[in-house]
């Protein structure tokens, strides 16, 4: 009965969850209720979680649930600690959902909501949460080391130097667009830039508090944080609308990006407990706090999706990024579907808390979905907007043009009908002179938010919640920059230590400043650029760092995939080889179009060239050609990283391919790194603790 | 009800690590000094621990995009 009972719920599940998928791909022409979008997703979900995860957890991986995890084996009471598993689901988590799930739907939304959703839902159940979960279990049997260790352990040294060197260069164009996307937020918003200068001083605050004030209290000074930043958002307003004080925060984008670059020094420099640390307690209970917050909005609002299911821009003439729904969707997408980026917490920290092989399926698997669902809210809040209000708020200025009232003709005339006096509605609303060319992601996010949580909680307040959401977003964007600085400023040290040791002490101050110096000097360059670059920098930096994204991705699938044919499970190799194909697929027809196309807005080369030829012909303004030789410099550049990008990729498939090749044939192979069994000794008391 | 309100302020102390001291303090207990009859290490203050801890946390990759 009970059996009978539970299939009876699974097809009522895959019924909801066919008819939701089907609802909102089939949908034309009318609004479409964003409930939808939730019913897809949490049946599609369930379906993936209860039968696919289980059976790759039972027959590929063979999870043994008596085997000993290095957290109990190691068990050191610091790092390698058996933790009860929401918990360590809590803290994976937090570690692995940053602003990029936020980002990548948003900017994908120009395509219309499905591409992206469907690529948010099924790229995450067959692809992200896979790798997510495969690379912990393979951490977790090999004393939780790190990808790039098992890389080189499992496929060879060439595995181990391409993860690393992808890990390294990941970082710096994270940094940088991520950097861009908040002075983007910023520029000559002086509430904003309050705000998000408040934030320093603050997790200061809460830094000394808990380091010499009352050590340890890490909840007390979190609240405390909390207050505080609740308040600066509050005190951001007062500020704009006092006329002395805001001229103090009203800044062109120029000026911020250098803030934020003298800060990301500053930050990568001084004692973790200081900033890093307290910032990031913030950034986490913000995080979830707010992701909760705008789930119960959706479920309880239900808000109409406005945006159509396909816009005309699947031709690659998108205002946002130039390039075709494929594989650009799948490149602008990465975090929220499947993210490489994730293999590093997935190996090396998670499996340290990790107490039994059962929990991989809940923390690798699960964690990710739940990053899934948060892309899929930002890809609601989205499209709730009015397309043309969407449109108007993330075209750069060099694509629409300066003027608004070019801009809204240009925008309108795509069919998406907006007026100057609708955005200056808007903008009021919101307590911002202006919404238009505020490229990147994170006002149109907020200004979505806003209206979801808005008609909620009442209309008054739409700016006070506009700028929390842009607090939200900044404070843990500041959080990734602040801690991606100080591991590229490691992974420096690191590296430079091999040859010449001085360098690779950590607390060495010559060496802290100049790596530290290095790695700024390294985002910041690509930062400066996407600022001046008047068609947003977005364009360029956002692609680039899907590729970088997917390019850990793929290394991570490759050292699952050759380990799943060493461990004589060929027959499974699908299971990370297909997904580890699809990367391939898209990530190399994204650099070929990156380097080869002959649409400026696409090709790195065309542009380039196109500038040149601008520049030679004499027919730009004099500003503009002060700055035209940096952006042809850049894209040659841009266009090189990719290449390098890809040919990494490449690489480490044919190094996997051939590991794999010399098993099959009987030939020597890199043994298998797993550590041998030993029994478990924790009991079931671990695990209701 | 009440015992389930504990049971969420457990678990928020623990995964903020606001127990962190606590914990260590157990495991100290458990580990250390178990067959030691005179000059045994003593435990770290909760300052000092904090102090390690906080500092190791932040060795490698902690956060992602």
């Amino acid at each position: 009965m009970h059996t009978l009972l539970t299939k009876i719920i699974w097809i009522l599940i895959t019924f909801l969850g066919v008819a939701a998928v089907s609802g909102i791909a089939l949908n034309r022409g009318e609004h479409i209720n964003a409930l939808w979008f939730v019913a897809a997703a949490l049946s599609v979900y369930s379906i993936a979680y209860r039968f696919y995860a289980s059976w790759i957890a039972a027959q590929v991986l063979t999870v043994d649930d008596t085997r000993a995890t290095p957290a109990e084996r190691l068990d050191n009471g610091k790092d390698f600690v058996p933790t009860n598993r929401w918990i360590v689901f809590g803290h994976h988590f937090a570690a692995i959902a940053g602003p990029g799930p936020l980002v990548g739907p948003t900017l994908a939304a120009q395509f219309g909501y499905l591409p992206g959703t469907l690529w948010i839902l099924f790229g995450a159940v067959l692809g992200g949460c896979v790798q997510d979960m495969v690379t912990l279990f393979l951490s977790t049997r090999r004393d939780a080391k790190s990808l790039g260790q098992m890389a080189r352990d499992e496929l060879g040294p060439l595995g181990g130097t391409a993860a690393l060197v992808g890990t390294f260069s990941i970082m710096i164009i994270l940094i940088a667009v991520l950097g861009l996307v908040v002075v983007n937020a910023m520029k000559h918003s002086p509430w904003a830039t309050a705000t998000v200068a408040a934030t320093i001083p603050i997790a200061m605050i809460v830094g000394f508090y808990m380091r010499y004030f009352r050590p340890g209290q890490v909840l007390e000074a979190s609240a405390l944080g909390v207050a505080l930043l609740l308040l600066s958002v509050v005190a951001g307003g007062w500020i704009d609308n006092n006329p002395v004080m805001r001229v103090i925060f009203d800044h062109e984008g120029l000026t911020l990006a250098w803030c934020v670059m003298t800060y990301g020094f500053a930050a990568a420099i001084l004692p973790v407990w200081l900033l890093l640390a307290p910032r990031d307690y913030l950034s986490t209970y913000i995080k979830v706090g707010t992701i909760t917050l705008l789930a119960v909005a959706i479920i309880i609002l239900q808000p109409e999706v406005k945006m159509p299911a396909m816009t005309q821009f699947i031709d690659g003439t998108g205002p946002i990024f130039g390039g075709k729904l494929f594989p650009f969707v799948f490149i602008t997408i990465a975090c929220g579907a499947i993210s490489g980026f994730h293999s590093l917490i997935a190996s090396g920290t998670t499996p340290k808390l990790l107490i039994n092989e059962r929990d991989i399926r809940m923390i690798g698997y699960g964690a990710m979905l739940l990053e899934s669902f948060v892309a899929l809210m930002a890809m609601i809040a989205a499209t709730v907007l009015d397309p043309g209000v969407f449109f108007a708020i993330n075209s750069p200025a060099g694509v629409v043009g300066l003027a608004e009232a070019d801009a809204v003709a240009k925008i309108s005339s795509w069919g998406f009908p907006v007026t100057v006096e609708q955005m200056q509605l808007l903008a009021n609303q919101m307590g911002e002179s202006t919404l238009f060319a505020r490229t990147g992601g994170a006002p149109s996010l907020a200004v979505g938010m806003a209206s979801i949580f808005g008609s909620a909680f009442g209309e008054k307040l739409l700016a006070l919640w506009y700028h929390f959401a842009i607090m939200f977003e900044a404070i843990f964007i500041l959080t990734t920059l602040d801690a991606g600085t100080r591991v590229g400023r490691f992974m420096l040290q690191d590296m430079l230590g091999n040859f010449w040791p001085k360098m690779g002490e950590t607390s060495w101050t010559p060496s802290v400043v100049f790596t530290s110096a290095l790695v700024v000097g390294g985002w910041g360059y690509f930062l400066y650029i996407g600022v001046i670059d008047p068609n947003g920098g977005v364009n360029i930096l956002w692609p680039l760092f899907g590729i970088a994204n997917q390019l850990l991705a793929a290394i991570a699938l490759c050292v699952a995939t050759g380990i799943l044919v060493k461990s004589d499970k060929f027959k499974y190799v699908w299971v990370t080889g297909v997904p580890l194909l699809w990367l391939v697929v898209i990530t190399s027809s994204a650099a070929w179009e990156k380097i080869a196309s002959d649409d400026v807005r696409i090709g790195f080369f065309a542009g380039a060239e196109d500038l040149a030829t601008k520049l030679a012909t004499g027919s730009f303004s004099p500003e503009k050609a002060k700055i035209a030789p940096q952006l042809i410099f850049n894209l040659q550049l841009d266009a090189w990283l990719t290449l390098f990008f890809v040919t990494l990729l490449w690489l480490i498939v044919f190094d996997m391919l051939r590991v794999s090749y010399r098993y099959l044939a009987g030939k020597s192979v890199p043994p298998l790194a797993e550590v041998p069994y030993s029994s478990s000794r924790l009991i079931e008391e671990w695990v209701r603790d | 009800m009440l015992s389930k309100i504990k049971a969420a302020w457990r678990l928020l102390r623990r995964l903020s690590g606001d127990d962190a001291y606590e914990r260590y303090l157990e495991h100290y207990a458990h580990h250390h000094n178990v067959d030691c009859l005179h000059a045994c290490d003593r435990p770290l203050s909760k300052k000092d621990f904090f102090k390690q801890w906080q500092d190791e946390k932040w060795h490698g990759v902690k956060r992602c995009c």
